[in-house]
């Protein structure tokens, strides 16, 4: 019962972080979302994820949502014609999960007995060394990349402003 | 009537997959792209560690769950530092406006 309403709720929460015409309240709801989500993880057993789900999703990229929003301005997007027709795109959705519930449900079986008992830590560092080192460069990259991004705007712009 | 968390959690998945692809359809604004991908990742995430759990290797699947939240979150990072220069430079956020990429 618990289950199903946090699953309800994670819903209700995308759908009104992708339907909420203001930026912020968009932010806001996907930042629950995320909560929720931590929470799903958590009741199928994963602890070590639903923490850094929490404390990454639902904090520091609702942090940076605001950040960006707050610096680029609430646009009023309601004006705006949508690209697609709702209808067209919510049929579009519809049949994307009918075609993933019909590969995904066959295939649900029985929860396995766990196979492996090493704790997370240990799987995290010797087992998956190899997606420690991408996570590094990934973070390493993605900082170049907004630094880059974010100070590229100033020598040009005064250069055009004199 | 009761369901079983793995059914439960599938439902969840497909439910966030659809609604994501359903909003980066409909959507113009730079920053609401950014919320539907993270939207759709949040549900291959919770995928990830379903099948973890299914196959008795829920360690693992917890693993690659965190790979994927990092490269999610660097994503979201650098979009929306784009997203802010695009509106720095053209004014805008509407993706219609940028595609003939001329100020």
């Amino acid at each position: 019962m618990f289950d199903l309403l946090i699953v309800a709720a994670t819903l209700v929460c995308a759908l009104q972080a992708i339907r909420s015409p203001r930026l912020l309240m968009s932010a806001l709801w996907l930042a629950s979302a995320s909560a929720l989500t931590a929470l799903m993880m958590y009741r199928l057993g994963a602890p070590e994820v639903a923490v850094i789900e929490l404390s990454v999703g639902a904090g520091l990229v609702t942090v940076l949502f605001v950040f960006a929003i707050n610096i680029a301005g609430e646009e009023p997007s309601v004006e705006l014609k949508a690209l697609v027709p709702w209808p067209l795109a919510w049929a579009a959705a519809l049949g994307a999960i009918a075609l993933g519930a019909w590969m995904a449900i066959p295939g649900l079986r029985p929860e396995a007995t766990l196979l492996e008992t090493v704790p997370f830590a240990r799987v995290v560092w010797e087992n998956r060394a190899l997606d420690v080192l991408l996570q590094v460069v990934l973070i390493i990259g993605g900082v170049l990349a907004v630094l880059g991004l974010l100070s590229t705007g100033s020598a040009h712009a005064q250069k055009e402003n004199q | 009537m009761t369901f079983s968390l793995p059914v439960l959690v599938s439902v969840a998945v497909l439910g966030l997959v659809g609604i994501g692809l359903a909003g980066l359809l409909v959507t113009r604004n730079l920053i609401k792209v950014v919320v539907g991908l993270q939207v759709i990742v949040k549900g291959g995430m919770l995928a990830m560690v379903l099948a973890g759990k299914l196959s008795g290797q829920l360690q693992t699947g917890a693993a690659l769950a965190l790979t994927v939240i990092v490269a999610d979150t660097i994503v979201s990072v650098v979009a929306l530092a784009f997203a802010v220069q695009v509106r720095r430079q053209f004014g805008t956020l509407d993706i219609q406006a940028l595609s003939t990429l001329r100020r």
